[in-house]
């Protein structure tokens, strides 16, 4: 496994505006048959897109907000959501989705996904990778 | 003579919200469409712009993205289409902040 | 726009026999597209097909091959949750294949 590269995917813009967020979805959920070490982040308006609740049918756009909940099936357990976002935003982890992973090996224990971190963390997690994709 | 003054992007994402509001005069009134309705929820940075302002939002774009009504700025209106309609054709003109 | 008929009904597909609107799926459809390409669904396809369509219904896309042999095994067991079981009910592969016929579009990167 000395090929496995990490892969981290920068989510920064809000889900229905523009078509980046579900076009970065599409990309993880592609990218992750090539087995590498894959985490997703989320930061500035692209936190909006983990928003619990949504409803899209008065809009007529597909709502892809549940999709983030099988992130765990394809061996995404790294979320990293970005705290100052949220709190200059008015939001709290309670507003967005619950993302869990099932561990195989214990189980099928439901784990977290999402690790709250502080800009200057998520700064440390970036530096950590080999590719970084924005979105 | 009144505006409806129509912002559509994020507060977080260009100053269209914050030109908006300082550009208001006191009989006009601000909509919050699409990326837009963000400005509304209640503690968030960009809210602190609405104070003083008559404001509307779509409420299907609040409900697209999952904001519930409990979480907005407690003086802002939630409408729908109708409610669109008649705010265009209440006021005099309509400024868009592209 | 291409179609199919099933039972009396038509049903509206894109070129590759996926249908158009996945509302429009029925088992009568699905019976119908498996006897196009000479496959006949026995009990065994009809679980995997359910499933598919438990897990859209869900989550709003097609599981990839591989998050659809785990979720199997998972589910409906071991013996189940293998490639080549699944292959020998969808020798055109299971993802491709089973989508379709459970009304699904294609899987999110299958070309």
């Amino acid at each position: 496994m000395s090929d496995t590269k990490k892969f981290l995917y920068i989510n920064r813009k809000a889900p229905y505006g523009t078509i980046y967020a579900w076009e970065s979805l599409e990309v993880v959920l592609i990218g992750a048959a090539f087995e590498q070490d894959v985490s997703l982040a989320f930061m500035d308006d692209g936190v909006y897109q983990l928003m619990k609740g949504q409803d899209t049918s008065a809009i007529g756009m597909k709502n892809f907000s549940p999709t983030y909940a099988a992130l765990g099936d394809y061996e995404i357990t790294k979320i990293f959501v970005e705290k100052e976002s949220l709190e200059e935003r008015g939001l709290t982890l309670d507003d967005l989705q619950h993302l869990v992973w099932e561990d195989e090996d214990e189980d099928w224990a439901e784990k977290d996904s999402i690790r709250l971190v502080s800009r200057a963390e998520l700064g440390d997690v970036m530096a950590e990778q080999d590719v970084l994709f924005n979105f | 003579m009144s505006m409806l003054h129509l912002v559509n992007k994020s507060p977080y994402e260009n100053n269209n919200v914050s030109t908006a509001s300082s550009t208001m005069r006191s009989d006009d009134v601000m909509l919050l469409i699409e990326d837009a309705v963000y400005a509304a929820v209640k503690g968030g940075k960009a809210s602190t712009m609405l104070e003083g302002h008559k404001v509307s939002v779509l409420g299907p774009d609040l409900a697209a993205r999952g904001i519930a009504e409990d979480k907005l700025a407690s003086d802002v209106d939630v409408i729908d289409y109708a409610g669109f309609v008649d705010l265009v054709e209440s006021n005099d003109k309509v400024q868009s902040w592209l | 726009m291409s179609s199919i008929e099933a039972n009396g009904k038509t049903y509206e597909t894109d070129e590759e026999g996926y249908l158009a609107d996945l509302n429009t799926w029925d088992k009568d459809v699905a019976v119908v597209m498996a006897q196009i390409d000479d496959c006949e669904l026995t009990e065994n396809h009809w679980e995997v097909i359910n499933f598919l369509r438990e897990y859209y219904e869900e989550y709003q896309i097609a599981p990839a091959v591989r998050v659809l042999t785990k979720a199997i095994g998972k589910k409906l067991g071991k013996d189940k949750g293998n490639s080549k079981y699944l292959y020998e009910l969808f020798p055109y592969g299971p993802a491709k294949q089973a989508c379709k016929y459970a009304g699904l579009p294609k899987p999110t990167g299958c070309v």
